[in-house]
């Protein structure tokens, strides 16, 4: 019987755990290359294979790079942690156990700031932050068989749990996306989504209010998303699913009668698809590696890290919005990698206008950096060509289209800009003599424009100046020809 | 007496001299060796496989003087669970029948790299599991003082090869008594050294938190000497021990006048009677009239008791095989007929059936049990009642050992209750066959050295050991002690009768 439920409110409550694979030099447990895309199990060794008599070797480089991650959260980071055995059958895990981290994890307890679109941040509190080994790679499309590719067996893994703090589908991809801003920042990991650098596992479930009471729907699990679309979508998914199958069955759809439950995600159908439980839940009979000692974090390797974390992408956004007057997309855009803002600072430093800078760096080189997938910092610009770009402007020694010219030119050539400026003819014309040449042509070319001009029409007075810019080929000083040409149209 | 036969007479200490004085070549001692392997494995089953050309050519090699150090063409035997770039590496399982390794075991390599020739690997109980190398899947091992008894295990085809000069000196491992126990059985000498003395890497993994390799010799001289080869911190292995490794062969002569020998109240029970208890009070005479004090100490959570049926119990046993068989539930579980190994040939119908299939027909009972006990003790819901309290008890028993090195500078116990039972005698009752290790369980659990050394002679004729245990990195002592004894008793370098019978 289905009766018919007035609902006043739906939150959505939502927890995700972020999969970040780190970009170290080598694996986590032996000394293999780390590197995606190689032909199939060629970055192998006797340890990642699970050669009989093997033994693991931690790599101190990944535990380093996940205690950052954690200091950056806000995370406590214990004096003592250790690795356990997680046990499972399955053919990419060779060992048929993980080395993972269990009751003592290396982070916990922290609090991740995130951006609304409002323009206020919202904290999200972290769990837990753990290091693991990733698993291979099985590969289905091989005639008559499955294949194992273990040149990904072995990659550190980290796994960021959040509590279920967020509440929307914009606060779900707000909290990713910051996450891979932050992990990128801190120079851990790609965070490249094509390479599998990132992965998502998000619980969603409703709080509705209906009828003066709180219904809680089941907790579902989405499995192994791979992007920022399928998080996207399949938060999005749930929270009509859930909602509309809640209206269906409101006492039976609940938490306390179904738990919790695993669903996958068809990237197809854009939609979350059940998934057969398993008979029996998995025991994954976690117990204390004894092939490894258990690792101590002293407070000399603590503070060291903690004296490399640097400022973080939240806090360097509000500076940039406050001391440097910029607005909040300009901040932002300015903020995705610590590069790029490393750049403007350091151009600041030596005496540029910041504004200057800015605009110079997110005109044509930010389209450059799209076109290229990189950021802006990898266009290989250097503060002191920046700065010099921008003392130009500031000192009318080059317009703005000609400086553009000039920093494409820096980026494909290198090279000093005055230098680039003065050999393409860029540096600004303010001269009275060479201006009026171009001016008169002008006017002379285009009599039917000048006769409107005189007679008021502001919009051809554009056109003119347009005229004259085109004869300089972007030279001329816009404030002074323009001046010039008002004159002689007897303005 | 043939001049070859000679050579196998000598330890691998005095086979070094010999070969390096030039009184005899490494041709002649491997030669000597393999037709003693010839003439005597055929009764004995110590090996699994020989390595007789490559051995040969190793030989040739030092007699041109192009391999040297302080084993140059020593032949040596290496138990068969430890990985080597040639032969095969089987753990005697037929899971691993085939199997060649593509590296080399750190402890083989190191002896490799003092000169030492790998004649070939020993039989062993199937995975090291056992005390009487009868779970073997490739071969059974005789003992060479009685063919009708058992060699004791796991590593009973080193101890095998050692008693039955098939080699001058061996590698086993010892988990919970693996070398202790059938060097006993065959009156030789087996050191387990202290935990992470000796790099595991290569060593294919039973109970990874107490699994040691160790030397298995004819007198105690030739277990220092082997030690030090094989001892030292390796890369590979994060749980292998820093510091420097002492030279062991330094105290061996310094007798045993002003040692304190501790005797646990809790090893002296009614537990330890008969044949053996005669022979450890004999050797607490012999070490009292050699100069050394004996102290009473006290192991309260390693008691041995024994009921009025006469079956022995013990906390460190119990403690023992939660902790081992959990660790070996999941060590084992890369051999799933995946990636090497085993695989059934029956049409399956998906990735589990593969799975228990191939490792249905390739696990030996033995095995089996131990995987099926492990993932017991360690499921959910149970791990608190097992295996976390499992830790508490090895706690408590280093604990209690710590306490009782305050007072003494070893200890001196028995190693089994009892010396060689016959082939077959225990298989039915695997708990039996578990109790074998009863006063050897502890210190694996505490990571503690230990070695036993031939103790004398039952009134039947067969070897009985005496075990001696020393703190964290106490090799020195035990070897000064144990060299002490040999000297003082003169049941050093016993002669089996596989070979009196031969000579």
């Amino acid at each position: 019987m289905t009766r018919t439920t007035n609902i006043s409110k739906v939150t959505p409550v939502v927890g995700l755990e972020i999969h970040v694979e780190l970009a170290t030099q080598t694996k986590m447990f032996c000394r293999c290359i780390n590197q995606f895309g190689d032909e199939p199990n060629t970055h192998v060794c006797p340890v990642c294979m699970a050669m009989p008599g093997s033994l693991p070797v931690m790599n101190r480089q990944a535990v380093a790079f996940s205690i950052k991650v954690g200091l950056a959260l806000g995370c406590t980071v214990p004096e003592y942690t250790k690795w356990d055995r997680k046990n499972y059958y399955y053919p990419d895990l060779p060992k048929n156990y993980q080395i993972s981290q269990y009751d003592l994890p290396l982070a916990a307890h922290g609090v991740f700031e995130i951006p609304l679109e409002s323009g206020e941040t919202k904290a999200i509190r972290v769990l837990r932050a753990h290091l693991e080994e990733d698993a291979g790679k099985n590969i289905h499309d091989l005639p008559g068989c499955t294949g194992v590719d273990l040149n990904r067996a072995g990659v550190p893994l980290l796994e960021i749990v959040s509590e279920p703090d967020m509440n929307s589908v914009e606060e779900v991809l707000g909290y990713a996306r910051s996450m891979q801003r932050l992990v990128r920042w801190l120079g851990v990991s790609e965070a490249n989504m094509q390479m599998g650098h990132m992965r998502f596992e998000p619980n969603i479930n409703l709080h509705i209010e209906a009828g003066g009471q709180t219904y809680k729907t089941p907790i579902v699990e989405v499995k192994n998303l791979n992007s920022f679309r399928a998080l996207e979508r399949a938060v999005a998914y749930e929270i009509s699913r859930q909602t509309s199958e809640w209206k269906a069955d409101p006492e039976g759809f609940t938490l306390a009668k179904l738990g919790k439950q695993n669903r996958g995600y068809d990237d197809n159908t854009e939609k979350t698809v059940f998934q057969r439980e398993k008979e029996e839940a998995h025991d994954y009979r976690y117990f204390p590696d004894p092939d490894l000692p258990a690792v101590v974090v002293d407070e000399a390797w603590r503070e060291s890290i903690a004296g490399d974390i640097g400022e973080l992408p939240l806090a360097r956004r509000q500076r940039y919005m406050d001391a440097y007057r910029l607005a909040f997309q300009e901040a932002d855009a300015l903020t995705m990698d610590a590069a790029t803002g490393d750049l403007l600072d350091a151009a600041v430093a030596v005496g540029a206008e910041p504004k200057r800078c800015v605009n110079l760096l997110l005109g044509r080189a930010a389209a450059i950096a799209k076109e290229r997938d990189c950021t802006i910092a990898d266009l290989g610009i250097a503060a002191g060509q920046l700065a010099e770009l921008a003392t130009m402007l500031t000192d009318s020694n080059i317009n703005a289209t000609s400086a553009e010219t000039v920093l494409v030119a820096v980026i494909e050539d290198g090279g000093s800009p005055a230098e680039i400026a003065e050999v393409q003819g860029l540096l600004q014309v303010s001269d009275t003599g060479r201006l009026e040449v171009w001016v008169d042509e002008a006017i002379a070319e285009n009599p039917d424009a000048v006769a409107k001009a005189r007679e008021g029409d502001k919009k051809v007075l554009g056109f003119l100046m347009g005229q004259v810019m085109k004869k300089s080929r972007g030279a001329a000083n816009p404030g002074e020809a323009n001046k010039l040409l008002k004159q002689k149209l007897g303005g | 007496m043939s001049a070859a036969s000679d050579l196998t007479i000598l330890t691998a200490a005095e086979l070094a001299k010999a070969i390096a004085t030039g009184e005899a070549s490494a041709t002649a001692a491997i030669e000597a060796y393999l037709a003693a392997i010839d003439a005597r494995d055929g009764a004995i089953g110590a090996y699994n496989e020989v390595f007789a050309d490559r051995a040969r050519a190793r030989a040739t090699s030092v007699d041109a003087g192009e391999i040297t150090g302080p084993l140059a063409g020593v032949p040596i035997a290496v138990k068969d669970n430890m990985c080597t770039t040639y032969g095969r590496t089987t753990c005697a399982s037929t899971y691993l029948a085939t199997f060649e390794a593509p590296y080399d075991c750190t402890a083989v390599a190191n002896l490799e790299a003092a000169g030492a020739v790998v004649l070939g690997k020993t039989n062993m109980d199937e995975f090291a599991m056992g005390s009487s190398t009868e779970n073997s899947s490739t071969r059974m091992t005789r003992n060479p003082w009685d063919t009708d008894r058992v060699p004791g295990g796991s590593s009973g085809g080193s101890a095998a090869a050692v008693a039955a000069h098939l080699c001058a000196a061996a590698l086993g491992s010892d988990t919970g008594g693996s070398i202790r126990q059938p060097a006993a059985l065959c009156g030789i000498v087996g050191l387990k050294p202290t935990y992470g003395r000796v790099s595991r890497y290569g060593l294919v993994a039973f109970g990874s938190s107490l699994d040691q390799i160790g030397p298995m010799t004819r007198d105690v001289a030739d277990a220092a000497l082997l030690t030090r080869i094989i001892a030292g911190h390796d890369d590979r292995d994060a749980t292998s021990l820093s510091e420097d490794v002492p030279d062991y062969a330094a105290d061996l002569a310094s007798g045993a006048a002003g040692l304190r020998i501790g005797l646990p109240t809790e090893f002296y029970t009614d537990a330890l009677g008969g044949e053996v208890r005669s022979v450890i009070d004999q050797a607490i005479e012999t070490y009292r009239a050699a100069g050394a004090e004996t102290v009473e100490v006290s192991l309260p959570h390693s008691r041995i008791d024994i009921d009025a049926d006469g079956k022995l119990s013990s906390f460190a046993v119990a403690a023992y095989y939660i902790i081992c068989t959990a660790e070996c539930s999941s060590n084992l579980a890369r051999f799933d007929g995946v990636h090497y190994g085993h695989r059934t040939e029956e049409k399956v119908e998906d990735i589990i059936e593969l799975y228990s299939r191939s490792r249905a027909e390739s696990l030996g009972e033995e095995v089996k049990r131990r995987i099926m006990l492990g993932n017991y003790a360690l499921s959910s819901g149970y791990y608190d009642a097992y295996y976390n309290k499992a830790l508490k008890v090895r706690r408590l028993i280093a604990n209690d050992f710590a306490a009782a090195f305050k007072h003494c500078d070893v200890i001196l116990c028995a190693t089994t209750p009892t010396p060689a039972f016959r082939i077959g005698e225990k298989t039915d009752d695997p708990l039996e066959m578990y109790l074998a290790d009863i006063y050897t369980n502890s210190l694996n659990l505490a990571g503690l050295p230990g070695m036993s050394l031939p103790g004398g002679l039952s009134s039947d004729g067969l070897p009985v050991g005496i075990q001696l245990i020393g703190p964290v990195l106490g090799e020195p002592t035990l070897f000064r002690a144990g060299r002490a004894f040999e000297a003082a008793s003169g049941t050093s370098r016993l002669t089996s009768p596989v070979i009196e019978g031969q000579s």
